[in-house]
């Protein structure tokens, strides 16, 4: 691999996807691409790599993006932002939306894990709130992630990270050595592709948002860019969850960390009310 | 000190899950069948059982059976750890008064999530 060949890779990264490939990060090119050189029928990385400069060939650059970015995930990923979501946000919002709607959007949603986990929490506190209904919109900028989730169809790994057993039980079906989530679960959530780096006018307005693992990889101007974009669509009274270990301090003040609340934000405007409250 | 009986006919894995919840700071014992097993719990009740199904001499399903009706034997965690993995063993085993199921094979991150997922941890 040479030096033009690697810097033109993490160009072509940082505009199509936002993604940083920091000199840190080099050591990825490798493992995550060597699948893709194979597939596409190239001699190792390398010769990829000086395709992907030489020729501007679309679907190739696509396979490369799809290939670099993380997708890691599973259900109910650090349980307190489900948590949260069950024994606060979902309580305050159910008072205020009189249609019964909340909007949820899971933006960079990965193979799925996080908005089923969602319509799964949702099912079990459906008695107590016999009149609430999730519309949750779950984006991704990778197909291949998009498609995984659309299936439903998960490994035995996959199903045993996160999952309580009672509820695979009552969701899943085996299907030769793979688990498939039921149709009712997997019909309730909307999947789109989407590139957080586009206008995100289009996702409309929304209640809750789940952007959790995601800005870590943007630098700093376009954190500032995405999470000001998500303000702009979050209701007054909505919030936004972040990853456990992402910020919104330093790189903007649309938004405020929820006092006591973990990984839990909310908008600054003198006008946002915010009906969460930490319960004890 | 929590402790957790390990029961598991095969050596090898009964050590990996030792080495697993000794990290958590589980105290292990081992039983090799069900009915060692029970012998176990009746000397001394464990906070956990980590469970195979298919076993010599006495299974897990029927050393479950048995512990229920032991006095003190509704106290200890169930979690079962084996290879049969359909939805029948699965349901037939949370009858019975298991409280998670883990399929085969597992590694430290499952036992972790599972332990915790049943409050262990």
């Amino acid at each position: 691999m040479t030096p033009e060949d690697i810097e033109h890779l993490a160009a072509t990264l940082k505009t199509r996807s936002g993604l940083i490939l920091g000199s840190d990060k080099t050591y990825l090119i490798e493992s995550r691409l060597a699948p893709v050189a194979r597939r596409e029928g190239f001699a190792n990385v390398a010769a990829l790599l000086t395709a992907l400069r030489t020729k501007r060939d679309e679907k190739l650059m696509v396979a490369v993006t799809d290939a670099m970015t993380t997708n890691e995930t599973f259900f109910f990923r650090d349980k307190v932002p489900f948590d949260q979501f069950k024994s606060d946000i979902l309580p305050a919002l159910a008072k205020t939306r009189i249609s019964g709607d909340i909007k949820v959007w899971c933006a960079a949603c990965s193979t799925g894990q996080e908005p089923y986990s969602l319509v799964m929490l949702m099912d079990e506190m459906q008695m107590l709130f016999p009149r609430i209904k999730l519309d949750i919109l779950a984006t991704d900028i990778s197909d291949r992630c998009l498609e995984k989730a659309q299936a439903g169809l998960y490994t035995q790994f996959e199903v045993q990270r996160g999952l309580p057993i009672t509820m695979m039980v009552k969701h899943f079906e085996k299907v030769d050595e793979m688990w498939r989530i039921s149709p009712k679960i997997r019909s309730s959530v909307r999947y789109k592709k989407m590139n957080l780096l586009d206008d995100l006018r289009m996702v409309g307005k929304q209640d809750v948002i789940y952007c959790r693992n995601v800005l870590i990889y943007f630098d700093l101007e376009t954190k500032k860019r995405v999470l000001e974009q998500m303000a702009n669509l979050l209701a007054d009274d909505g919030c936004l969850f972040l990853g456990a270990a992402e910020t919104v301090l330093g790189i903007t003040d649309v938004f405020k960390p929820m006092p006591g609340m973990r990984g839990l934000y909310i908008k600054n405007a003198a006008s946002a009310q915010a009906p969460i409250r930490k319960t004890a | 000190m929590k402790t957790c009986l390990v029961v598991d006919d095969s050596r090898v894995i009964r050590k990996v899950a030792r080495r697993i919840l000794e990290n958590l700071s589980f105290e292990v014992t081992e039983a090799n069948d069900g009915l060692e097993a029970l012998k176990a719990c009746k000397d001394k009740m464990p906070s956990a059982v980590l469970l195979d199904w298919n076993m010599p001499v006495m299974d897990g399903i029927s050393f479950l059976r048995q512990l229920r009706k032991e006095e003190g034997g509704k106290a200890p965690v169930v979690i079962f750890c084996t290879t049969e993995n359909d939805l029948a063993h699965i349901t037939e085993a949370l009858t019975e008064g298991a409280s998670e199921y883990i399929m085969k094979p597992f590694d430290g991150e499952i036992l972790e999530a599972k332990f915790s997922e049943v409050g262990l941890l």
